[in-house]
């Protein structure tokens, strides 16, 4: 089609300079026009949406009533406790065993591989339909067992760590990724051997030398996670735990104004993440 | 200093064995435990069939017979082809768009375009469904401005819109490295040699982007076949999706066996993903191999 575009004015045999690049311009400039007026339209009219209404005119309440709302702060919070969770948990689990493959136990590189690969493919909603199944059956199988208050204990409404578990799941490709980019680009096996061998301890070894070394790494790590998380809806909602996107559906009902100014803002908060992680790139290169 | 640190490490690393591999240990049990336990009871689930009136349970695929019968099945269909309708379309769009954006003389435009890619790629969930509800929706802006009749969301094409809005941009991420690795020398080879434009995409460009356009049909139906936050905030029911339907059937009632339904059904949707997976891998070496 590209080339359609531009057949008319070349002529085979000789290459054609002069007329092409006038041609050329002007399917990109309509494929630009027509991608600028798709992509940002609907940005610009939720805007709209958002600030004017035809009983009050023009006003930014919509915004003002974000903090009011009632369910804000608890479903907020939620979310970022869930998030700095998942994120502590996903580098304490990844990061030693990435270590531990690069320093000797290399057959166990295509195990993280695979584990790192499989919540990609297996779609989220059949993840969570596996987990609250066996939960359900958990709880009646173990009722008589100690193990049962622990499963009652980790759907704790107001701290579901079996959320964290999941996210756990479903961030590790992203967290696995990042480090290993990060540790690719040092040569882990020889900071560590000359740190032990001038006599530092292993936990010594782990934060005063493997990670500063991928502080970069480590911190996009942490910004995908936290994305992932904040943004999370399909898994939450149907273990029907109130985070921050599963409230602004509950809420969408009574304020559909209020609903399109937070998608606005999440909107805004992805960008904020994205170019924070572009910038952290940056400085190690 | 290379034998050195050989002879020095060898000793150690016989001796390390035992504990590196104890380094990984952690990660194993919490995704045996956090993975392994879900996938194990779904995968028992599916062939588990319990009678409703004597609560016996007993192995079979009535669930997996059911889960590919009527309006279940008409779901799986109708989320295949939406994804299918998505993925194409998207990975047409998006490889223009960074065709366009690649050859444009202006590098900001490309910063920018990339970086807006970045973001909206990872724009979906619940506030991709309100921004557009918001403007198209029953009371949307633009559908009382341009007096547009009531529904033009919610349905089939509605939903293929929508999904665009993510799905184009991450065409264009994905594509854009497979583009820039089109050498211009070979497009002035083959101008040299007296090829038109078209002769220079037909044999050369297309059949050397292959590998990566077809991945990235692939990606971008995985996101749209397992996008769930998006569907349920927009369409509800209107538009059968088997998202849809393996919420409702879990969220449902219990009693009357939905829920193995709802295993049933996710298992047929991790076959269909495993199976375009199994497309993916190795087009993607494939692809590995020009674009260095």
């Amino acid at each position: 089609m590209v080339a359609v575009a531009t057949l008319p004015d070349v002529t085979p045999g000789g290459p054609v300079p002069a007329a092409r690049p006038g041609q050329r311009r002007a399917w990109r400039g309509i494929v630009l026009v027509v991608a600028a007026l798709y992509f940002v339209v609907p940005m610009a009219v939720s805007f709209w949406f958002t600030v004017y209404s035809e009983g009050q005119g023009f006003s930014l309440a919509a915004y003002g009533r974000i903090l009011s709302a009632p369910g804000f702060l608890p479903s907020l919070l939620l979310s970022l406790g869930l998030a700095a969770a998942t994120i502590v948990t996903v580098l304490l689990l990844t990061l030693p065993a990435m270590l531990a493959v690069r320093l000797g136990a290399s057959r166990l590189g295509s195990v993280l591989e695979l584990i790192a690969t499989l919540p990609l493919v297996v779609p989220p909603i059949t993840y969570v339909v596996g987990i609250s199944t066996a939960l359900r059956g958990g709880i009646d199988a173990l009722a008589a067992t100690p193990l049962w208050a622990t499963l009652i204990a980790i759907q704790d409404e107001r701290f579901p760590i079996v959320l964290v578990l999941a996210y756990v799941v479903l961030t590790l490709p992203f967290a696995y990724r990042s480090l290993d980019a990060g540790l690719r680009a040092i040569d882990v096996r020889t900071l560590v051997e000359a740190a032990r061998n001038l006599g530092a301890s292993w936990p010594y070894v782990l934060f005063r030398v493997i990670i500063p070394n991928i502080r970069s790494a480590i911190a996009s790590a942490s910004f995908l996670t936290l994305a992932l998380v904040l943004g999370e809806y399909t898994v939450a909602a149907l273990l029907g735990y109130q985070t921050f996107p599963v409230w602004i559906v509950t809420i969408s009902g009574n304020d559909g104004q209020l609903s399109v100014a937070l998608s606005i803002i999440s909107l805004l908060l992805i960008w904020l993440l994205l170019l924070t992680l572009s910038g952290a790139g940056r400085k190690r290169s | 200093m290379t034998a050195r640190t050989v002879t020095a490490a060898a000793p150690r690393g016989g001796h390390g064995r035992s504990k590196n591999w104890l380094g990984a240990l952690p990660l194993l049990v919490v995704v045996t435990v956090a993975f392994g336990i879900p996938a194990v009871t779904l995968l028992v689930g599916a062939f588990t069939v319990r009678d409703p009136a004597t609560r016996v349970s007993s192995t079979g695929t009535a669930n997996l017979s059911r889960s590919l019968q009527g309006a279940y099945l008409n779901a799986l269909l109708s989320s295949v082809q939406l994804s299918a309708v998505v993925a194409v379309v998207a990975a047409i769009l998006g490889t223009f768009l960074a065709q366009a954006v690649i050859t444009s003389r202006f590098t900001a435009l490309r910063e920018a375009v990339l970086t807006f890619s970045g973001v909206l790629a990872n724009f979906g969930g619940v506030p991709l469904a309100f921004i557009w509800i918001a403007t198209l929706g029953n009371s949307g802006v633009l559908t009382t401005a341009l007096g547009i009749g009531p529904g033009t969301l919610y349905n089939f094409w509605g939903l293929a819109l929508v999904y665009l809005y993510f799905s184009v941009p991450l065409m264009v991420l994905v594509v854009t490295p497979a583009l820039d690795g089109l050498r211009p020398q070979w497009r002035e080879a083959a101008q040299n040699s007296g090829a038109t434009t078209w002769q220079f995409w037909r044999h050369v460009g297309i059949p050397v982007l292959t590998p990566a356009l077809l991945g990235g049909v692939v990606l971008l139906f995985g996101g749209a076949f397992a996008a769930y936050a998006t569907a349920a905030a927009m369409v509800g029911s209107t538009v059968p999706l088997v998202t849809l339907q393996i919420a409702d059937a879990l969220t449902g009632d219990v009693l009357i066996g939905y829920e193995n339904i709802a295993l049933a059904l996710s298992l047929d949707m991790i076959v269909i993903a495993l199976l375009v997976m199994a497309v993916y891998l190795p087009l993607q070496r494939r692809s590995s191999r020009w674009l260095r």
